[in-house]
């Protein structure tokens, strides 16, 4: 949003911010008819189920949150939390199919 | 003695300190609700049948829509703080305030609605088999077929179609509320006030037929079942201890309205101290709106992600 303290920025700011809210709105009825119309594909519902969130989510954390512009130490201090937060969800990945021998596997057969 | 850094930003970093100690903060928030979505991900896929259209899709997204507001709000507010609008500010952190109030409300009714919905298993097939002519009029295949549905709410074709074998009725898990629609009661509960019998209210068949995503129809047939103690083996309220999908449910939802609280006692604090705190320090106070609404923002982010995850996937 660079620079917040004038005040004609502000006001295209609050302009952008309204228009984000609208964008969020119909982010969510989106994600709520995806789920009516019923695609019979589970990964394809998955998959677009959290690319519509992601995208509100950068809404919120860029324009919101100011992320867009902020200062290198926040950056600094989200590329780790990124990273231990990529790590622990590749843990958890990697430990999916981690059965102890003879163990039945239900719902796979 | 004076806090430094409220206002002016340290040479280091370029900010004023309260800015870098809510990020670091939410960095760890991340990897706090990081950690419980890793477990709902091991949860669900390890699990061999995965309830859907248990949760009202209606409310959940409207209390989106409440939460979004919310974050909208909190941001104008702290617009208008640096336009210098002290009391356009003030209605829109008011606003932000109901909208928490508003969303913490709706998800109690949710919650209430789950703590009054019960499970029986019974303790054998020839008890089971009567409860179903009883409840249902029949006992045959297509009864249990609809009984098993209800309990998953999924459509029965995809029950049909998963389950070659329906399991025999004292398998299947009834579901209904208890007359009088008390919370958390529990055979345990039951037997220590030497209740004999429990008048049980089964839930209509059609609500697992019904089209994927309505909401869960509390209008059964109002048929209510005399059930003696002495025939069932399971009776739990849809709460945490009641299945995975609740207990993560629970866990996650939980927490999240844990910080919705703690964010709605922020500001509202900041919200009845504000006029003093402007007059005193107003750039202090912007910044503190400012931190308040990263926290808030944040507490939306996880409800993105909530919603779909356990409302609609």
């Amino acid at each position: 949003m660079g620079d917040h303290s004038s005040p004609e920025q502000l006001k295209k700011d609050i302009r952008v911010y309204l228009a984000i809210f609208v964008a969020l709105l119909v982010g969510t009825v989106l994600t709520v008819w995806l789920y009516y119309i019923h695609i019979p594909n589970v990964k394809v519902t998955i998959a677009i189920a959290l690319l519509v969130a992601s995208v509100k989510s950068f809404l919120v954390a860029g324009y919101f949150m100011h992320l867009l512009s902020e200062k290198k130490v926040i950056y600094a201090t989200l590329a780790a939390t990124g990273f231990f937060f990529v790590a622990l969800m590749a843990l958890t990945l990697w430990s999916m199919n981690d059965f102890p021998k003879f163990t039945e596997v239900f719902g796979n057969k | 003695m004076e806090i430094p850094y409220t206002v002016t930003p340290r040479k280091d970093t370029g900010l004023y300190n309260a800015k870098v100690g809510i990020w670091l903060f939410l960095a760890s928030e991340v990897m706090l609700f990081g950690a419980l979505f890793s477990s709902y991900v091991l949860l669900r896929v390890g699990a061999p049948f995965w309830p859907e259209g248990l949760l009202n899709i209606p409310i959940g997204t409207f209390n989106t829509w409440v939460l979004i507001t919310s974050s909208v709000t909190v941001v104008m507010c702290w617009a208008n703080l640096k336009l210098g609008n002290f009391n356009k500010a003030r209605v829109y952190l008011g606003l932000t305030i109901l909208c928490a109030l508003g969303f913490v409300g709706i998800k109690t009714v949710e919650y209430n609605d789950k703590f009054t919905h019960y499970t029986i298993r019974f303790t054998n097939d020839v008890t089971a088999a009567a409860f179903l002519k009883e409840a249902y009029g029949n006992d045959d295949e297509a009864t249990r077929s609809g009984v098993f549905a209800n309990t998953y709410g999924v459509p029965d074709s995809k029950v049909v179609a998963k389950n070659k074998e329906l399991p025999p009725p004292r398998f299947l898990e009834i579901t209904g509320h208890l007359e009088g629609n008390p919370h958390f009661v529990t055979l345990k509960k039951l037997k220590a006030k030497n209740a004999e019998t429990i008048t049980f209210i089964p839930d209509a068949l059609n609500q697992g037929k019904k089209e994927k995503g309505a909401a869960p129809d509390p209008a059964h047939d109002h048929k209510k079942v005399t059930v003696k103690m002495s025939e069932l083996v399971y009776l739990s309220a849809y709460t945490p201890q009641r299945n995975t999908y609740f207990a993560i449910y629970f866990t996650l939802t939980g927490l999240h309205a844990a910080h919705v609280i703690g964010g709605a006692l922020v500001m509202a604090y900041l919200f009845f101290t504000g006029r003093r705190w402007w007059q005193k320090a107003p750039e202090q106070y912007t910044n503190r709106i400012e931190v308040a609404g990263l926290f808030w923002h944040f507490v939306d982010l996880v409800w993105i992600f909530l919603f779909p995850v356990l409302y609609l996937l």
